[in-house]
C-alpha cells in the first residue's frame, strides 16, 4: 500500500543521523521532527531564526515573538539560539546545516527541483526554498509521486519555474526512495506492498531499477 | 552619548515622503514595526516601494497599507497569506519583485555594511537570475545581486536605550538588524525604551550608530498568525 504523508515522514527521518543541524520545510517536512529516533542529538534550524526548534506550545503558552518558518508557534528546547535573517542564510548557504527537507511540485531526473511558483495560478514566492536548494550538500524532497491529476511529479524536464538546478539528491515518495545519478532516477525501495511496475508506470523521468528492490523498513 | 530618542512617532517618521524606498522589518507579522506602519496609514503617503520579508495579511501589517494602495512595489520573498495583494498583483496594479530569503537578507546587509553588491548562489539557473550577471567560483555559479538602496528603514526591537541600542527577542529579530544602517535614515521603535546606561552593554545586538531615531511604541498588538499548540497528556 502506498505510503501517506506520516509514512513518508517516517522513512524520512532514518535519514537524519547523530549529530545533524536539519532544516525542514513546510508540508510533510515538517512531521519528520515527530518521528527522529530519541536515542541521537539533532538540531532544528527554522530560516526565519532559530535553531533548536521544539514542540508546539501548550495551549495559553504562545509567544507571538516566537514562531517557525511556517508562522506556527514553537517552543525551543535546551541548548536553542535566535539569530537574524542574515546570520540564519550564513548557515545555510556556508553550509553549516547537514541536511534539507522540503517538498516540491516537480523533480527531473538531473535533480532540479520546481516547487515555487505555478505561472498564473500560484504565486506565493521561494521564501527560502532557493538558498537552501543551491547550497546544501543533502538535500531530501518529500513528496507524493504523482499529483492529484494522477500525473507524475518526477519528470524528464521540469515544466514549472525552477527553484534551483541539478540539486536534489534523494526523494522519498508515498511509493518509493529514489536516488538522483548522473543516469536518472535509481530506485532504492518499494513502499511496503506496492510493485515496480506500479512505480515504474507512476514515474515519468528515466527510472534505473538495478536488482531487486527492497521494502521500505518503516 | 547621542541622544537618538524622539518624542512622537510623527516625530519619527518625518521626512517620508510619497514615492520614496522604505525597508520594513518583520517576518510574517512577527517582529514587524507596527506604530510606523500605523503612522504611515495615517500620513497617506503613496508609491511606496516596500522592501519587506512578506506582506503582511489583509487586515494587518503591510496589508493595511495595501487595503489603501499606498504600496507602488513590493520587494518580498513570500506574499501567500494575502488576498488583496494577490488581486492587486495580477491585475498589474502593484509591480512585484519576488527573491530569494537570504538574498534578501543579504541585500540589506550589504547596505548596511558598505558593499555595493554580493554574489549569491541562490536563484542561478531560474527566472531569479535572468538577467544579471553570474560567475563562476571554485567550479559554482553565483548571481550577482546589488545591494538595497532605501529612504529609511523601520526596525521593531524589544528593548531599546535613548542612545539607539537594539536587544531583539525570540524569531521578531529577524530581518530587523539587517536593516539597522541599511537606509539613509533607520527608525527604532521598541517595546521598553530605557535610559543610556540601563543595558548590558555586553548584551546589545545592535550598536545606535545603525539607529538615527528610536521612540517607544504605544502599543503592540502582536497578532499571531498561525496559532499551534499541543495538548497536555
Amino acid at each position: 500500500m502506498a505510503l501517506d504523508k506520516t509514512g513518508i515522514a517516517k522513512r524520512i527521518a532514518k535519514e537524519v543521523k547523530d549529530g545533524y543541524y536539519v532544516n525542514l520545510g513546510i508540508g510533510i517536512p515538517t512531521l519528520v521532527a515527530n518521528y527522529v529516533r530519541e536515542d541521537i542529538n539533532v538540531e532544528f534550524q527554522s530560516e526565519n531564526g532559530v535553531l533548536g526548534m521544539g514542540p508546539f506550545p501548550f495551549e495559553g503558552e504562545e509567544d507571538a515573538d516566537i514562531i517557525n518558518a511556517g508562522k506556527q508557534t514553537i517552543t525551543t528546547l535546551p541548548g536553542a539560539s535566535f539569530f537574524d535573517s542574515a546570520l540564519s542564510f550564513s548557515m545555510i548557504r556556508g553550509q553549516h546545516v547537514q541536511l534539507t527537507i522540503l517538498g516540491a511540485m516537480e523533480v527531473s531526473e538531473n535533480g532540479d527541483i520546481a516547487n515555487w511558483k505555478i505561472p498564473g495560478k500560484m504565486v506565493k514566492g521561494m521564501g527560502g526554498a532557493m538558498d537552501l536548494v543551491a547550497s546544501a550538500e543533502n538535500i531530501i524532497v518529500a513528496m507524493m509521486h504523482t499529483n492529484r491529476a494522477g500525473a507524475s511529479k518526477l519528470l524528464k524536464r521540469c515544466s514549472l519555474p525552477l527553484t534551483g538546478v541539478g540539486c536534489v539528491k534523494k526523494i522519498v515518495t508515498n511509493l518509493a526512495v529514489l536516488k538522483v545519478t548522473p543516469d536518472g532516477f535509481q530506485l532504492l525501495e518499494r513502499a511496503p506492498g506496492v510493485s515496480v511496475e506500479e512505480i515504474k508506470n507512476a514515474t515519468e523521468g528515466h527510472l534505473i531499477i538495478k536488482g531487486d528492490i527492497p521494502e521500505m523498513a518503516l | 552619548m547621542i541622544q537618538k530618542q524622539v518624542a512622537s512617532v510623527q516625530d519619527a517618521l518625518k521626512g517620508v515622503a510619497n514615492n520614496q524606498t522604505l525597508m520594513l522589518g518583520g517576518f510574517g507579522l512577527c517582529g514587524i514595526p507596527e506604530n510606523a506602519i500605523a503612522e504611515l496609514v495615517e500620513m497617506n503617503v503613496t508609491g511606496l516601494t516596500c522592501i519587506s520579508n512578506n506582506a503582511g495579511v489583509d487586515d494587518f501589517g503591510l496589508g493595511l497599507l495595501l487595503q489603501k494602495k499606498q504600496i507602488k512595489k513590493m520587494i518580498s520573498s513570500y506574499v501567500g497569506e494575502n488576498d488583496e495583494f494577490e488581486r492587486q498583483m495580477l491585475s498589474g496594479e502593484l509591480d512585484v519583485e519576488l527573491i530569494p530569503q537570504g538574498t534578501l537578507a543579504e541585500r540589506c546587509r550589504a547596505a548596511q555594511a558598505g558593499f555595493p553588491a554580493i554574489y549569491t548562489p541562490a536563484g542561478y539557473g531560474t527566472e531569479v537570475a535572468e538577467g544579471k550577471e553570474t560567475r563562476e567560483f571554485n567550479g559554482k555559479m553565483y548571481v550577482l545581486e546589488y545591494a538595497f538602496k532605501a529612504d529609511f528603514a523601520f526596525i521593531k526591537a524589544w528593548k531599546g536605550d535613548e542612545a539607539g541600542n537594539l536587544i531583539f527577542k525570540g524569531t521578531a529579530r529577524n530581518f530587523n538588524p539587517c536593516m539597522c544602517g541599511a537606509a539613509k535614515i533607520t527608525v527604532a521603535e521598541v517595546e521598553e525604551l530605557v535610559p543610556a546606561g540601563t543595558l548590558d552593554p555586553n548584551q546589545i545586538h545592535i550598536p545606535g550608530i545603525f539607529v538615527q531615531r528610536i521612540f517607544q511604541g504605544e502599543t503592540y498588538e502582536k497578532r499571531i498568525e498561525q496559532r499551534t499548540v499541543r495538548q497536555k497528556s
